[in-house]
């Protein structure tokens, strides 16, 4: 039984006709063509395929199509405007924060997630707000001071 | 790998050009100039290839001037976020005299790159930068030639900058590589060894470059394997048995019926399904039936070190001098030591993953490997095809750390393409990555050291069984010593796999691990010196500095004291630990703090001090970042990683049960290099990742008095040893 399902992605609306137990996961990459949030486990343990979901980190390897029907998704695409970038994207280039990639659209979206609830995070509370998002490459401690150099960006330009 | 026999290699070695015109895709590049490099007999692969003919065809590195300036760079390494991609395009922007951000890379293509045997062993840096300098010093010398003639004046009176070439004393005589190459195609061959620039004179060699492709990565705009999305592509789901090494007895897969558009695959012990949705081939997968004929359980996760040593019995000596006996006799202490290592995988965050499809008899493929050019052979043998009927594709790869050199995933991905008709994506499920990884292999080492009365060590006497030999050769000056590798006789042995009578003693897949064995060997050694000078009651600092025979391991250990502040008091439950060791030509000295609660054996890593002495340093960022990458990694070897198994039957399925450094393990990491910009470089990848083990074991002993001499160094080891005391 095909089902139409209706959200926002990057904020555009699109609809897609599913069986409604597919991974948000799996409609992003195959479905929308959307592969910069990755498949690294399909068990909620390692973090590369966070996106937002009304604005929180989520799992999507983890969440059923059918249930983010009308709510609005961000994945690493939608987070640039146009060639200007979002100031996580910017601090992860700047401190070079990544090595193999594969982790990185699922850290920075859990960066932003964590920085939409917190603006003005501890280290430790960074830490523990990453800490199940996994990088096998060992990038942790620049990823952590990455996170610290965009929030200083991002509360600036609220001030402004 | 010969490693020992490429260390000597460098600039000395370049002589006779290849016969290019063998080369049929040079014709398939555009106009432009384009350099041909090689080091003919001498190249990076002799005796690394399978055959003669293949060491004689290889040319290392070419480059190619396009008629719009830019430049294209071919090599048949592959990124996998190491940093060559940025490191590399460093050297030849050095050499040529353009921005670094006009050389596109174009890395691991085996239709346009030439012949790699792999990125692997920490090589790139030490052998693909020389070629890729010289080819580039050839084409700056070329261009130079052309703009001299093009501008009438000598060519000693030009000078260049940024890709423009002008006359010194008038600098508005000028001419753009853009403009000397237009309407060109100019193919050159060393034909002479060029003249490379002074470490002085760099302008881009030394200084810190953030990765070019960190802005791909950051957009979700980089693809790797499992992204690419063809016209008419399936998903395709294997069919697993739960116990490695199974063989297919009889398939029941009348279940399929259910499934509309599922196809069954069946090619040898390959059992496979195929659908237009990743899910419902998922899902049809499971409703295969199989049964396996599973191999008898012969170890498990606790007995497999008791089942080496009782396999293998045979030895043969890597290195040995003096005498052990007399060595004995002179000591006033001698200890023995037992060390063990469990397996690790790899699990890098990318599972092996494939695309591909045929186009006409030719297959393409993307594919998650280190080893594009064996990959391609491999899938010529699979598919009884000729090598021009096979390309692997440049793409970025998600981790390898030694673990995507072997391509079973391109492979399956490739019949299941062959055999449906269909382009094919494969990618593995956490659990199959677990499972097909090639294990870096369970390891004992025995030791036996001696110390005389003025504590110089007067005796080691080091057994390994699976860990091989890589970096075992003594810095420290011991007279009387010994290793030996515990391997069939007449095998040559390894530290990947270590077989009796062509069968593997081991339950599974084992192989090259980030610095193959000598983080296992490194362990033992770097503990057992610690052991042997807390027994005399000399501090580990003083006493490896008193027999060390090795002026760079002295000064880079030095480094690493002084930055340490080895003599700064310790807070309660702290500990300091040491440990060197040297791979892929450098030279390592780690200092880690720990905090150990001795209520429940929990280790925290508080900080860690690296000093490397790895020759010329071209990007002091990507290095600092490998190295940091390395320490955060092994870490968890160290700490939490262990394979659980009972013979094929593998418990490790997903990070819930194995566990790797997380954020809050990871301590303060402080990287220092010596400064050595007029030497060659050495490797950068592997080298700081085999210190840790060691230094950690040390620092959880003088924080808790616990020795544990089995990694991972876990809470409950921890607590059994001081139990003990």
């Amino acid at each position: 039984m095909k089902q139409s399902v209706s959200f926002k992605l990057n904020n555009q609306n699109v609809s897609v006709e599913v069986n409604g137990d597919e991974s948000l996961l799996t409609i992003i990459r195959t479905y929308l063509d959307k592969t910069g949030t990755k498949f690294g486990c399909g068990l909620g343990d390692c973090g590369a395929c966070t996106v937002l979901i009304d604005n929180e980190a989520a799992r999507s390897c983890m969440i059923l199509i059918e249930d983010v029907a009308n709510k609005e998704i961000i994945t690493i695409e939608g987070l640039a405007t146009g060639e200007i970038l979002h100031p996580i994207q910017k601090a992860f280039i700047t401190l070079d924060a990544l090595q193999c990639g594969f982790c990185t659209p699922g850290m920075i979206m859990n960066a932003l997630g964590l920085l939409i609830k917190n603006p003005t995070p501890t280290r430790n509370e960074i830490i523990n707000g990453m800490e199940d998002n996994l990088c096998r490459c060992g990038s942790y401690n620049r990823i952590v001071e990455a996170i610290e150099m965009a929030a200083k960006e991002m509360n600036k330009k609220v001030k402004i | 790998m010969k490693p020992d026999k490429i260390d000597q290699l460098y600039f000395s070695d370049v002589n006779e050009p290849i016969k290019f015109d063998r080369r049929e895709f040079l014709k398939k590049l555009g106009g432009g100039i384009i350099v041909v490099f090689c080091i003919g007999k001498l190249s990076l692969l002799d005796g690394w290839g399978k055959n003669e003919a293949v060491d004689e065809l290889n040319f290392n590195a070419y480059l190619r001037v396009k008629e719009n300036g830019r430049v294209n760079c071919y090599t048949g390494k592959i990124e996998m976020g190491q940093g060559i991609i940025t490191s590399l395009a460093q050297v030849l922007a050095e050499e040529l005299e353009v921005p670094i951000s006009s050389v596109d890379m174009i890395m691991g293509d085996t239709d346009l790159c030439p012949y790699d045997a792999g990125t692997w062993g920490s090589l790139t840096t030490r052998f693909a930068d020389p070629v890729i300098r010289a080819a580039a010093a050839e084409a700056r010398e070329t261009l130079l030639n052309l703009a001299a003639e093009k501008l009438h004046i000598n060519e000693d009176q030009l000078t260049i900058k940024e890709g423009v070439i002008f006359d010194i004393n008038n600098p508005s005589k000028k001419i753009t590589y853009a403009e000397i190459t237009k309407g060109k195609k100019i193919v050159k061959t060393l034909t002479k060894k060029p003249e490379i620039k002074k470490a002085k004179d760099f302008k881009i060699i030394g200084t810190p470059i953030i990765s070019t492709d960190a802005l791909a990565k950051v957009t979700g705009k980089a693809q790797y394997s499992g992204d690419i999305k063809l016209p008419g592509m399936v998903y395709a789901t294997v069919v697993r048995p739960t116990v490695y090494g199974a063989k297919k007895l009889k398939v029941d897969a009348s279940a399929l019926s259910d499934f509309e558009g599922v196809a069954l695959i069946e090619d040898g012990d390959l059992v496979a399904v195929v659908h237009t949705s990743l899910e419902t081939a998922n899902k049809a997968a499971k409703k295969v039936k199989v049964i396996w004929d599973a191999p008898k359980a012969t170890s498990n996760t606790d007995s497999i070190f008791q089942y080496l040593e009782d396999q293998i019995t045979e030895s043969s000596v890597f290195k040995e001098a003096g005498d052990l006996l007399i060595g004995k006799q002179i000591s006033i202490r001698i200890i023995d030591g037992k060390y063990y290592d469990g397996y690790k995988a790899h699990a890098p965050m990318e599972t092996h993953s494939a695309t591909c499809y045929f186009e006409g008899d030719k297959l393409i493929i993307w594919a998650s490997t280190q080893t594009p050019f064996g990959l391609r052979d491999q899938l010529v043998n699979a598919l009884h095809t000729s090598t021009e009927k096979v390309q692997v594709k440049q793409i970025f790869t998600g981790g390898g750390f030694g673990g995507k050199i072997y391509n079973k995933q391109a492979i399956e991905a490739a019949l299941i393409s062959k055999s449906c008709g269909k382009p094919v994506q494969l990618v593995w499920s956490r659990k199959e990555e677990f499972m097909y990884d090639r294990f870096r292999p369970a390891a004992v080492m025995n030791v036996t050291s001696g110390v005389d009365n003025k504590g110089k060590l007067t005796l080691w006497d080091f057994d390994i069984y699976c860990a091989g030999t890589r970096g075992t050769s003594l810095f420290y000056g011991i007279e009387n010593n010994r290793t030996r590798m515990f391997n069939e006789k007449n095998v040559r042995g390894d530290s990947h796999t270590n077989s009796l009578n062509n069968v593997s003693v081991h339950p599974f897949g084992t192989g090259a691990w980030r610095a193959p064995g000598n983080n296992s060997t490194t362990f033992a050694r770097e503990s057992h010196i610690d052991v042997t000078a807390h027994k005399i009651g000399i501090d580990p600092l003083e006493f490896r500095l008193n027999n060390l025979n090795h002026k760079n391991m002295t000064a880079t250990l030095k480094l690493a004291a002084e930055n340490f502040g080895w003599k700064k008091p310790k807070k309660e439950g702290h500990g300091y630990g040491i440990a060197l060791g040297e791979d892929a030509g450098t030279c390592v000295a780690i200092i880690a703090e720990v905090f150990v609660n001795k209520n429940t054996g929990e280790v925290q890593p508080i900080r860690v001090v690296c000093a490397q002495d790895m020759g010329q340093v071209v990007n002091p960022l990507g290095a600092t970042v490998q190295t940091e990458g390395g320490i955060t990694m092994g870490l968890g070897y160290a700490l939490f990683e262990e394979v659980e198994f009972n013979g094929g039957n593998l418990k490790t399925r997903n990070f819930k049960n194995y566990e790797i450094t997380k954020f809050s393990k990871t301590p303060e990491i402080t990287c220092i290099f010596r400064d050595k910009m007029d030497s060659k470089p050495e490797g950068g990848g592997e080298p700081a990742i085999i210190c840790v083990g060691g230094a950690i074991a040390n620092a959880v002993f003088d924080a808790c008095g616990a020795r544990v001499n089995r990694m991972p160094i876990t809470p409950e080891r921890i607590l059994n040893e001081l139990n003990k005391t």
